[in-house]
C-alpha cells in the first residue's frame, strides 16, 4: 500500500513499480486497485487505434507534444502484441516517442498483450486507472495494430481516435463492420501521400451511413455526434492540434449530452461482467483440476462425448 | 521481480547502425522476454528515464562507436541516481578486450562482441536475473 501512496504523491519509480504489480496481477494488485480507485475518474481517456503502420505511435507523439504545450499532463499506455508461441514481445512504440523524453509531465508505459485478444492487454484498463489516479489529465491508449475486430478500446476510452492511411483498402473495406463503427474521431494520416483525398471521401460516405443508424453510438437523433474526418501528417505534426480540438469537442459533447455518464455505466458493467466471468472460471478450474480437464479432452477427442456434455459434467462436479 | 522479464534495449551515442540491437531484441523476444526497444541516438538520460518508466529488469546497450567508456559509466551512474541499482546492465558491440575489465569494474554484468551466440546471450541474461 506504501507503493500506492508514493505513486499518488508523484514518485515516478513507485508509479512504474505499481504498474508492474497491477500488470502481473500480483498479491497486492487487487488491494492496490481498491485503494487508488476513489482517485480515478478524473482523466480524459483517449484511445488511438488503427491498422499496423498507419502512424499511431507517431501521432501519439505529436498529440502529446501539443497537449504539453498547453500545459496538460499526459500518460501514455502503448500496447504491442505478445508472441502466442513464446510469450515474448517486442515493444517498439517508444521509438516514435523520443521527443517526449525528459518531460516530467509525461509518463510512457509499454505493455504486451500477454495472450489477450481485442487489441489491449487484460490489465490495460487497470493501468489506465493507475495513471488516472496519479493525476495525468489525459491518458492516451495506443492499441496494437488493429484490424476489424479489435474494438476493446471503445469500452476503455471515453474518446476513440481511429487512424487510417491512404492505400489501405477500397471502400468495401471501409464498409465492413468493425473499427470505423467505434470511431469518435477519424484521422487520415500520411495526408501528403497519393490517395489521401480518396480515402477521406470513402470514409465520409461510410460515416454518413453510420450517422443514419444512431444505434452504434447511443444518444438521441437530434444531438448525435458525427465523427469528424481529419487529415494529418504525423511525421511533422501537421493536423495534430485539429485532432485535439476534435477530441476536446467530443468530450464536451459527451458531458453536455449525458453520454459521458452513460458510457461510464456501460464500461463499468462490461468490466464487472468480465471480471466476474474470469473469477468464476478461475475458481471452477481450481476446483476441477488440470487432470480432469485433460481426461475430458481425451474423451472428446475420442468422440466418446461431445464438448457440451463434458462441460455439463465439469460444472456438476 | 515480475514473472516476465522486461529488458530495455537501447542504442546510445550517434552511430546509426542498429542491426545488432535489433537482432538481440528479437532473440530476447524469442526467448520469451518482453523487450522494450527504444531505437537510435538515445542519451544516457533518456535510457535511464525509459528504464524507470518501464520498470525494466535489465538494460542492454549496443555501442559500435567506440564511445562506450564515456556512455556506459553515465548510464550506470544515472541508474544509481534514479534508485535503479538493481537493474543489470549488459553491453554489446565493438568493445576492445582492454576495456572489458574497466567496464566490469563499473558493474556491467555482461559484454558481448560480434560473434556472440544469441541463444547464449538470452540464457546468460535469464540466469543473471533469476539467480539472485
Amino acid at each position: 500500500m506504501e507503493l500506492v501512496t508514493e505513486a499518488l504523491s508523484g514518485n515516478r519509480y513507485a508509479l512504474a513499480r505499481l504498474i508492474s504489480c497491477i500488470e502481473d496481477d500480483g498479491t497486492d494488485a487487487r488491494a492496490s486497485l481498491a485503494v487508488l480507485y476513489p482517485h480515478t475518474g478524473q482523466a480524459h481517456v483517449v484511445g488511438v487505434t488503427g491498422a499496423p503502420g498507419t502512424g499511431k505511435s507517431t501521432l501519439v507523439n505529436e498529440l502529446t507534444k501539443v497537449l504539453r504545450a498547453q500545459g496538460t499532463t499526459v500518460g501514455v499506455v502503448a500496447v504491442d502484441p505478445s508472441s502466442p508461441f513464446t510469450g515474448g514481445a517486442l515493444l517498439g512504440d517508444r521509438v516514435r516517442m523520443r521527443d517526449l523524453a525528459g518531460d516530467p509531465g509525461v509518463f510512457i508505459r509499454s505493455m504486451a498483450t500477454r495472450g489477450s485478444l481485442g487489441g489491449l492487454a487484460r490489465a490495460t484498463a487497470n493501468v489506465v486507472k493507475v495513471l488516472d489516479a496519479a493525476g495525468f489529465a489525459v491518458v492516451l491508449v495506443e492499441t496494437v495494430g488493429a484490424g476489424q475486430a479489435e474494438v476493446d478500446i471503445a469500452r476503455t476510452a471515453h474518446t476513440t481516435v481511429v487512424v487510417e492511411a491512404p492505400g489501405m483498402g477500397d471502400e468495401v473495406q471501409a464498409l465492413k463492420a468493425g473499427l470505423l463503427e467505434i470511431a469518435d474521431v477519424l484521422v487520415v494520416n500520411k495526408a501528403d501521400r497519393p490517395g489521401a483525398a480518396q480515402t477521406a471521401r470513402a470514409l465520409e460516405m461510410v460515416i454518413h451511413r453510420n450517422a443514419a443508424h444512431p444505434s452504434s453510438h447511443g444518444g438521441t437523433d437530434d444531438n448525435l455526434w458525427r465523427p469528424p474526418i481529419l487529415k494529418t501528417i504525423a511525421l511533422d505534426g501537421t493536423g495534430a492540434p485539429e485532432v485535439l480540438e476534435a477530441v476536446a469537442a467530443h468530450r464536451e459533447y459527451l458531458q453536455a449530452s449525458g453520454t459521458w455518464a452513460e458510457r461510464e455505466r456501460v464500461r463499468i458493467e462490461t468490466e464487472l461482467r468480465n471480471v466476474l466471468q474470469q473469477e468464476l472460471l478461475d475458481r471452477l478450474l481450481a476446483r476441477v483440476g488440470e487432470g480432469r480437464i485433460q481426461a475430458w479432452v481425451g474423451r472428446i477427442a475420442a468422440r466418446e462425448v461431445d464438448v457440451y456434455t463434458a462441460v455439463q459434467a465439469l460444472l456438476d462436479t | 521481480m515480475s514473472e516476465r522479464l522486461r529488458i530495455l534495449i537501447a542504442k546510445p551515442g550517434l552511430d546509426g547502425h542498429d542491426r545488432g540491437a535489433k537482432v538481440i531484441a528479437r532473440a530476447l523476444r524469442d526467448a520469451g522476454m518482453e523487450v522494450i526497444y527504444t531505437g537510435l541516438r538515445q542519451t544516457p538520460e533518456m535510457i535511464v528515464e525509459a528504464a524507470l518508466q518501464e520498470d525494466a529488469d535489465a538494460v542492454g546497450l549496443s555501442i559500435l562507436s567506440g564511445a562506450h567508456m564515456t556512455l556506459v559509466p553515465r548510464v550506470i551512474e544515472g541508474l544509481g541516481e534514479a534508485g535503479l541499482d538493481h537493474v543489470k546492465v549488459f553491453v554489446g558491440g565493438i568493445i576492445p578486450d582492454e576495456d572489458v575489465p574497466a567496464l566490469k569494474g563499473l558493474g556491467v554484468a555482461g559484454i558481448f562482441g560480434p560473434g556472440a551466440n544469441t541463444q547464449e546471450i538470452a540464457d546468460f541474461i535469464r540466469r543473471q536475473l533469476t539467480e539472485g
